[in-house]
């Protein structure tokens, strides 16, 4: 395989396990209100996430550090162009990530509401817009000759992209009511297990169309086979779900997102992003890409750490295993 | 103004404020490891007091530190487009690698470090600490080295087909000169940062007589750490010093105003008149003190500004490759004049407390408070020296400031992203001060409950 295919491959791998795993957390955060009834269960929802939501934010800072040293190109276009976007996802994720941290730390009912407004809102916002700028990179955008983005704003608010925002929406909202029906005991796994079921039917409804709308448009033998799959274990997920099992829920709603990511990267190759301007040009794999010494020495670097990432963030979630239930949230604040 | 002065707005703003967090993170994680590596090892509770109240106040410093550097990953492809395209193919790696190895690392390691108390065994627990504050360590290590590569760019070639710079050497860009002066430099920077914290948050406490059990020996930690990590910033900001007459002479010329050639170079402390430097009202110098500085030779020769922008001129084609002497010659003065200043307050306050001495005037804890500032003050100073005396390049001698920004972004795109960056901070700010104060004012826990292992349903020794 060429570097520069490994790379791509790569940067779908960081993508995916984005997804994956800030996907639930997005998930509890946007949930915070309707599954919380009162501070203490809302504390109980938030501490389900509370030691790993920032090792699983660190998959998108890894994400683009990436595409800066293997694709220079991608980068520069990419986060130029949808610089609107970009700017508002920034302003959610920097109120979330303090909401966490602060929300306790001042014992007001108001400071504590508003920082939840900032968990549910910077839940929410990055949700959509991930999905919106993923569409927008498959369907292509203006680049121009010299593969700048020639468009506006609103151009990147097209149908086939806010469906694809849809789609991050409801599926990180199941992802998330899965996990919290796996990571909470009591009355709040039974509530987020209903709520679970629930949302399976929009989310199938939903990713449905927009897989479909994608291969409809791009016809790409491996995009068919890997958004069936998805969609098989998205409806497998719904029927776990259903049956309150929850583990395999979990396993098959992140499956899901993870064939969902892949079915978009092999619809794009050999494409990073393509131009749909008259006389623009594409930006691939081979023109947007680092030297062959770049990618080298990153690929080792890759080859070296990766696995050791893998091994501490899974002893993490080992570590913090058990279920969570009410009695377990300390009444006063900390 | 158009999109580059924005931009250019924008970095500085938002590197700035990311870097009052910085070094508190990785000075404080330091020394919180090594608080707690003494309750482990002494089972004394003062000590596990300590370590619990300024591990609250690290943590609360720690997310703004994580969430102001989330802008600054995105910033470069957002506002500097052009600069991302040209250098991308080196300053990339360094950028990915700091993710991969030292960002994982840290997250990870302390959400481990701040919910782990209960799950984790003793020991174990103490290693997440050590663990997160050796990312902390290796993230500046890799941002430094990518700094220090504009500053001085090594182990590349430029395509001119392709119009970019590309790596050739990693080994070289890791082992930059410039970049292993100024990491511990940086290093030895943010431990006088958090061990003026620790001194001024003990001193309010001290002057009430407020647990003095947990803050005489907090003070005590705090001036030492600043004493020893000074003299550690004097000695590497010498050696920086050197290498940068070196490398960039323009930058030396312009910290000190020296518009001619001299031998000997006097170090001027202190200047009235015209700053640029046409006219000298009054000014207090230090004979040869500038040739020791930037040569290792009280007699050596330091070149001028006018002769550096003739030969640049000549090297890199007309134009000013002078920067903007007023901030280069104050911020170096004040970088240097505010590390020093919290070095003798550490000193004083070392001294008033010797033995079991705690004076009652107010004079020397209102200093010692007013120490938090200091170094904050010169860290920003510092690199506001080191970033506006490489203008007009952002590559030093490669690629200019001007080329560098996205030229697909609209001025008001770019204006709205100051002006909401620079709101966003400005009240986070705000924030980030009230609870600062409340957690520091409101003291260590008295008591510290061991947790009873065996009930299931015992509440989390930490939770949010
Ligand atoms: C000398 C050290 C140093 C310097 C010069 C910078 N940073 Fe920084 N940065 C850190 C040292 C650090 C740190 C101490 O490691 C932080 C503070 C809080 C944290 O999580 O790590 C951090 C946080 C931090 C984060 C969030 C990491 C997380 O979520 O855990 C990012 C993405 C960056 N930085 C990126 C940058 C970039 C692109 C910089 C250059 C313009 C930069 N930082 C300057
Ligand atoms: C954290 C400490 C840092 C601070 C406080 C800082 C400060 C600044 C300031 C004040 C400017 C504006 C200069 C001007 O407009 O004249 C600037 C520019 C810049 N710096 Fe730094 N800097 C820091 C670290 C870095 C690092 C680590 C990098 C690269 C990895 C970097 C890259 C740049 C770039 C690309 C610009 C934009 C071009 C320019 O306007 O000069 N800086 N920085
Ligand atoms: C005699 C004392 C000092 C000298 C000679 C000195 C020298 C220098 C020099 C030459 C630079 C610029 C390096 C470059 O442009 O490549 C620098 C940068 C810097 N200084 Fe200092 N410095 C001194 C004291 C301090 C103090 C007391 C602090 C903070 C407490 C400090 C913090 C910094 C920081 C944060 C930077 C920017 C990062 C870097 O390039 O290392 N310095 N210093």
């Amino acid at each position: 395989m060429a570097l520069t295919t490994v790379w791509f491959v790569l940067i779908a791998v960081l993508w995916a396990g984005y997804f994956l795993l800030e996907g639930f957390d997005f998930g509890v955060g946007m949930l915070l209100g309707h599954l919380g009834r009162d501070d203490r269960e809302r504390r109980l929802l938030i501490n389900t996430i509370g030691p790993v939501w920032d090792g699983n934010e660190v998959w998108l800072i890894v994400a683009g550090g990436a595409t800066f040293a293997a694709f220079p190109e991608w980068y520069a276009t990419l986060f130029s162009g949808f610089y609107l976007p970009l700017l508002i996802i920034l302003v959610a994720l920097i109120l979330r990530g303090l909401a966490f941290e602060y929300r306790g730390k001042v014992d007001s009912p108001r400071w504590r509401r508003r920082w939840d407004a900032a968990i549910i809102g910077g839940s929410l916002v990055p949700a959509v817009l991930w999905g919106v700028a993923f569409g927008n990179i498959v369907r292509g955008v203006r680049l121009d000759a010299h593969h700048e983005y020639a468009g506006t704003f609103f151009d990147l608010l097209n149908p086939y992209a806010l469906l694809g925002g849809l789609t991050t929406l409801t599926l990180f909202l199941l992802h998330g009511a899965v996990f919290l029906a796996l990571k909470t005991d009591g009355e709040m796994r039974e509530r987020a297990g209903k709520l679970a079921a629930r949302l399976s039917v929009p989310a199938i409804v939903v990713a449905a169309a927009f897989l479909l709308w994608t291969q409809l448009t791009h016809h790409d033998a491996w995009g068919w086979a890997l958004s069936a799959a998805a969609a098989v274990a998205l409806v497998a997920g719904a029927v776990a779900a259903r049956a309150r099992r929850e583990g395999w829920a979990f396993l098959a709603t992140g499956i899901t997102l993870v064939l969902a990511v892949a079915a978009l990267f092999v619809t794009l190759f050999p494409d990073v992003m393509p131009s749909t301007l008259p006389g623009g040009a594409s930006l691939t794999v081979t023109n947007a890409a680092s030297t062959p010494y770049t990618l080298k020495v990153m690929t080792w670097v890759a080859v070296f750490f990766t696995p050791l990432v893998l091994l501490y963030q899974g002893w993490t979630y080992w570590v913090f295993r058990k279920r969570l239930r009410i009695e377990h949230i300390p009444v006063g604040h900390p | 103004m158009d999109t580059l002065d924005l931009a250019r707005w924008q970095f500085a703003i938002t590197t700035v404020y990311h870097f009052i967090f910085v070094p508190i993170t990785i000075g404080l994680s330091a020394l919180v490891a090594g608080l707690q590596t003494a309750w482990v090892r002494t089972g004394r509770e003062e000590y596990l007091r300590a370590t619990k109240f300024w591990g609250k106040l690290f943590l609360i410093n720690f997310a703004m530190g994580v969430v102001t550097g989330l802008v600054q990953e995105f910033q470069f492809g957002m506002n500097w487009s052009a600069y991302s395209r040209f250098v991308g193919d080196i300053f990339g790696a360094p950028l990915a690698i700091e993710g991969l190895l030292a960002f994982f690392l840290e997250s990870t390691f302390l959400g481990l470090w701040i919910f782990g108390w209960d799950r984790l065994p003793k020991r174990v627990h103490l290693a997440t600490i050590w663990l997160a504050s050796f990312g902390t360590m290796l993230s500046a290590y890799f941002i430094l080295a990518a700094n220090s590569w504009m500053q001085h760019p090594v182990g590349y070639t430029v395509n001119a087909e392709r119009g970019r710079a590309e790596l050739t050497d990693i080994g070289a860009v890791l082992t930059n000169s410039t970049a292993l002066v100024t990491f511990p430099h940086t290093i030895t920077a943010c431990f006088l940062t958090a061990g003026a914290l620790l001194l001024a948050v003990s001193a309010w406490h001290l002057r009430r007589r407020n647990q003095v059990e947990v803050f005489r020996p907090g003070l005590k930690l705090g001036a030492w750490v600043v004493l020893i990590s000074g003299v550690g910033v004097f000695i590497t900001g010498d050696l920086q010093a050197r290498i940068m007459t070196e490398q960039q002479p323009m930058k030396m010329a312009a910290a000190e105003a020296l518009y001619d050639t001299s031998q000997p170079a006097s170090f001027s402390v202190f200047t009235i008149g015209s700053l640029n430097g046409r006219e000298e009202l009054a000014s207090v110098r230090i004979p040869s003190l500038l040739s020791l500085l930037a040569t290792g030779s009280p007699s050596g020769e330091v070149e001028g500004i006018n002769d550096i922008q003739q030969r640049y001129s000549q090297q890199y084609g007309e134009g000013d490759y002078v920067p903007y002497v007023p901030v280069t010659y104050w911020s170096f003065r004040l970088m240097i004049g505010f590390g020093g200043l919290a070095m003798a307050i550490a000193a004083l306050a070392l001294w008033s407390t010797r033995k079991d001495r705690l004076p009652r005037g107010r004079w020397l804890w209102i200093a010692a408070v007013s120490a938090v500032a200091m170094p904050l003050l010169a860290n920003s100073f510092g690199w506001i020296f080191t970033e506006v005396g490489r203008q007009p390049w952002t590559v030093f001698g490669l690629f200019k400031t001007a080329q560098s920004v996205s030229p697909s972004v609209a001025t008001s795109q770019a204006a709205t992203s100051v002006i909401v960056l620079t709101l966003l901070y400005g009240g986070l700010a705000v924030i980030e001060l009230v609870l600062m104060l409340r957690y520091a004012r409101a003291g260590a826990p008295e008591t510290v409950v061991p947790p009873d292992e065996d009930d299931p349903d015992r509440p989390l020794a930490f939770a949010y």
